[in-house]
């Protein structure tokens, strides 16, 4: 057992934790925010992507204690003020979710894409970059064009570095 | 229609809770004194188990208690049944062997349950369950159907000899011989339809809870049908009366058919949470998903086409095996049945067919209903036929299918389904000209030019929804009703709760219902609530599947809201002393027609709570309920057409082009159909390019047990997609509905093998075209 503290969401947290516990199990079970979900056991579908330190990681992917003394912001930061993020705004409006499980993973991996890329992400790029994402029920249509029409979006409306 | 009513690309009311990460699945839900399960499973494909030692593992740190299957026999917990009887054609009842929830004497795939262990954390279960140690005694095992038929195979229940559950047909074998022998050509093919692992995203998971006080139990599942939960492990398990037990599906994270069974966990669960005293809680990880969840597709099927010298079908003849696992699911035996051979007229006027199946049991995970059931296996068998023998007779495949489209309705065809309405043609149309086919050739030679193979492949495809009514489907050996119910509820303030019996599980009912009563009433949608997935607040319901909640469920709602318009409008022609046949709703107001008179509906509402001045014997209050039970089915149909791009160097295929167009009958929201297709479509491209369940033949162990071994569709697999609506409204349901949620995988598969097999000029090409397997078709054909 180790007390592992982090910044999550702008508050101080402190949890202790066996040292075996992954950064999502810390997260759903000792801070209770289950936003961020588990749909694999291998890195591979990103239903558990969260931001540390401003970039997005696969939070089944490191320990709890790896992320000792960092900033997380998961799904439940995203939103300030009861106004959706861009990036959920746009998943709204062009129905980019179904059952919604695979979606804060593809929001916050949105998210790092567009401002990473800024003006110059197209289809092709999206595309690429979703690749550590998967989603059974869209078919990727609406993922691409949400993520798409919020680079529109947040390019006209500059975010401010988290 | 309204900005929110029938026909509106209404946001859905449900994604706030989504986005923000407020939904609640299964595994979010936490009670005091909760502990975590964790199943000894099955190594091996089949085996005898000689004993089972809990000693070392019941002392690890954490654990609650260890229960095997000897002690869930000893309590009468009942073994894991199969809904629909089928009969072989010997008369003879299908032949089932005992799934017992935990297997105790023996394991028949790898991953059978053996025990559960409970403890304070997961951690902690799984170490105790390592520690568990089970003396198999190894038997040999079978993975392939028709090895599994064949003499000196291992056989998986004494039930059943020669591992055959039923040998069943369906037609006029003697006159589609007939046909066949005065054919003036016959296409003949063997197609095999690959195995799939559904793969909702959120894995399964139950949160079993047993309150002693009241001797009663709560279970959270991740169900497509928490009513049909309920009922079988009430009436069948033996877990508990149906007053003693509160099933929950709360926000479910998708499910294309593999969370409508009622699978071991959920009864163990919830036995074990009465054995131990604390609520248990298991989720399922990936790998236990692939080797858990029940599978989809499955047959090999050989076909036998016969045309006269016009190139009409004259008859077809199948004859179709198909693989069911180690156990009958729930659905198992319906879905190569019933919801696949009456299926095999396709578009197509017929006048003789015969299909013969086969089901057999294997060392391998039960199969049941994925997205389409039976379906997509008809339309690919059909489909891929067409596009064979248009190859052979040298005609356009665009031809040889408008020559043989059924063009009246109603049309019976020879095996049971009666077609109510549709345009065939129509869809194809459209198909060809969002494809722009008559510039194929064109972009072919272009192609040519940069040294790629292009091809461009379609098909027609025809389903059928909303399987009903529930007498047919009774005599047919379905062991439930088909029907839906409804309940609508409006408050005293005016607001609305609906109670479905439907479940939505990603598609958005928590807005399209909510559309009905809008369109209804002018009520803003957030005035109403949709109520699913919890059997206290909903009494009875059979849930979502077969594309059924459009037209089943939805047409109850309809049914219920009669029932309160028509009160509605008696309180309110009392109340304006106007005749009941003048009031008119509009706006969320009562009016009486041609006059200023007008309510407002939370007025009438009221009027109907307070009850001071109600129509003489009018009972207090404003709620109805309805059941539906249809009169048909619906039988949504398209045209699905498909341009790739083979790289010759690497055999790998490009999808260049898809375009989808699709009768559904009446549309609610369009946005949200057209959601349903998109992902549809992208299922049927994993099953034609991706996806195939392995399993090792000698030995039974699943090779394709992750997202590393078994390739699930991205993003940079896919195409934007192109679609289309020519509706011909259903007639046999009040909203004209035919069902939009399977359409896409049932459609594209052939039009993927038809477009593919085109570019490579070789027909013998088998799911999922991988690069390998281009490569090698192309270079045998070159």
């Amino acid at each position: 057992m180790a007390k592992v503290k982090m910044t999550v969401n702008g508050r101080q947290v402190g949890s202790d934790c066996e040292d075996r516990t992954l950064l999502v199990h810390f997260l759903r079970e000792n801070l209770a925010l289950t936003g961020t979900h588990v749909g694999c056991d291998t890195t591979q579908c990103g239903a558990c992507v969260v931001h540390m330190d401003g970039r997005s990681v696969k939070s089944c992917t490191i320990l709890a204690a790896q992320a000792a003394g960092s900033s997380i912001t998961t799904i439940e930061g995203m939103a300030k003020d009861g106004e959706l993020h861009p990036v959920q705004a746009a998943f709204k409006a062009n129905h980019g979710l179904q059952c919604g499980f695979c979606t804060p993973g593809m929001v916050m991996t949105a998210d790092d894409m567009i401002r990473r890329h800024g003006a110059n992400l197209d289809e092709a790029t999206v595309r690429a970059e979703l690749d550590g994402n998967i989603c059974r029920c869209t078919g990727y249509h609406n993922i691409v064009k949400s993520i798409l029409a919020a680079a529109q979006e947040m390019r006209a409306v500059p975010q401010a570095a988290e | 229609m309204g900005v929110e009513g029938i026909g509106a690309s209404v946001a859905r009311k449900e994604d706030k809770r989504f986005l923000t990460g407020k939904g609640r699945y299964t595994d979010d839900m936490s009670v005091p004194g909760m502990k975590y399960a964790f199943f000894v499973r099955s190594p091996h494909a089949h085996a005898r188990i000689k004993s089972i030692d809990l000693s070392a593992a019941s002392d690890m740190p954490g654990v609650i208690g260890i229960l095997e299957g000897k002690q869930l026999q000893a309590d009468a917990i009942g073994n894991i049944i199969c809904g629909w009887m089928i009969h072989s054609k010997d008369g003879s009842p299908m032949k089932m062997g005992a799934w017992r929830p935990l297997a105790h004497e023996t394991v028949r795939y790898v991953g059978d349950a053996v025990a559960i262990v409970v403890a304070d954390s997961l951690g902690e279960a799984r170490d105790a369950a390592e520690a568990v140690v089970v003396d198999y005694e190894v038997l040999p095992a079978v993975t392939e159907a028709l090895q599994a038929l064949e003499a000196g195979q291992p056989q998986l229940h004494p039930e059943a000899p020669n591992n055959l559950i039923f040998d069943w047909q369906i037609g006029d074998g003697a006159a589609t011989d007939k046909a066949i022998g005065e054919a003036a050509h016959v296409t003949e093919i063997t197609l095999r339809n690959n195995r799939l692992a559904p793969n909702p995203m959120e894995p399964r998971a139950t949160l079993g809870i047993y309150d002693s006080a009241e001797d009663h139990y709560t279970c959270y599942t991740t169900s497509q049908n928490p009513h049909v939960a309920r009922l079988v492990m009430s009436a069948f398990y033996n877990v508990a009366p149906e007053n003693k037990l509160r099933v929950i599906a709360p926000d479910v994270g998708g499910g294309f058919g593999s969370k409508i069974y009622i699978y071991p966990e959920e009864i163990v669960c919830l036995w074990a949470s009465k054995k131990t005293g604390v609520p248990v809680k298991w989720t399922c990880d990936r790998t236990e998903a692939f080797l858990t969840d029940a599978h989809g597709r499955d047959h090999v099927s050989t076909v036998k086409m016969a045309f006269d010298r016009d190139h009409r079908i004259i008859g077809l003849k199948v004859d179709t095996i198909a693989n069911l696992g180690a156990y009958m699911s729930l659905f198992s035996s319906a879905v190569p049945t019933y919801l696949y051979a009456t299926l095999l007229s396709g578009q197509y006027a017929i006048p003789a067919i015969h299909a013969n199946v086969r089901t057999v049991y294997t060392n391998t995970v039960p199969v049941d209903a994925y997205r389409g059931a039976g379906r997509p296996e008809a339309t690919y068998l059909l489909e891929r036929t067409m596009e064979t023998a248009a190859r052979e007779l040298g005609v356009s495949p665009a031809e040889l299918r408008r020559k043989n489209f059924v063009r009246t309705f109603p049309y019976q065809t020879p095996v049971i389904m009666n077609y109510d309405a549709g345009d065939y043609e129509a869809s194809l149309e459209a198909a060809m000209a969002s494809a722009d086919w008559n510039g194929f050739a064109a972009r072919k030679a272009e192609a040519a030019g940069r040294g790629m193979k292009r091809g461009i492949g379609m098909s027609c495809y025809i389903e059928a929804c909303g399987i009903a009514p529930s007498a047919a489907v009774g005599s047919l050996g379905a062991g439930v009703g088909l029907w839906e119910s409804a309940e609508v509820r409006v408050n005293a303030v005016g607001t609305i709760e609906v109670m479905t019996g439907s479940h939505s599980h990603g598609q958005g009912h928590e807005t399209t219902f909510a559309q009905l009563i809008a369109d209804r009433f002018g009520i803003p949608i957030d005035n109403v609530n949709i109520v699913h997935g919890d059997t206290d607040k909903v009494q009875m319901g059979m849930g979502t599947y077969g594309s059924r909640s459009g037209a089943v469920g939805m047409s109850a709602v309809v049914k219920a809201l009669d029932k309160v318009e028509a009160k509605a409008k008696k309180i309110a022609a009392h109340l304006m002393e106007a005749d009941e046949s003048d009031i008119v709703i509009e706006n969320g107001e009562l009016k009486v027609a041609g006059t200023d008179k007008t309510l407002p509906w939370f007025q009438v509402a009221l009027a109907a709570y307070t009850a001071h001045n109600l129509p003489p014997g009018m009972e207090p209050g404003l709620k109805e309920g309805a059941f539906y039970d249809p009169s048909n089915f619906t039988f949504p149909a398209g045209c699905y057409i498909c341009e790739v791009e083979v790289d010759p160097e690497t055999g790998k295929t490009e999808i260049v082009q898809f375009v989808a167009a699709d009768d559904f009958g009446n549309i609610i929201n369009p946005m949200i159909v057209e959601g349903q297709v998109h992902g549809g479509i992208a299922q049927g491209v994993g099953q034609a390019l991706l996806e195939n369940v392995h399993y090792d033949p000698q030995n039974g162990q699943l090779i394709t047990a992750s997202y590393m071994d078994y390739a699930m569709p991205r993003a940079d697999d896919l195409p934007s997609f192109k679609l289309s609506h020519q509706n011909t409204p259903c007639p046999s349901n009040p909203l004209g509905i035919k069902g939009c949620g399977e359409a896409g995988a049932i459609g594209s598969p052939p039009a993927l093998m038809n477009a593919i097999t085109d570019a490579i000029g070789n027909n013998d090409l088998t799911m999922p075209a991988t690069p390998q397997k281009v490569w090698s078709a192309l270079n045998a054909a070159n």
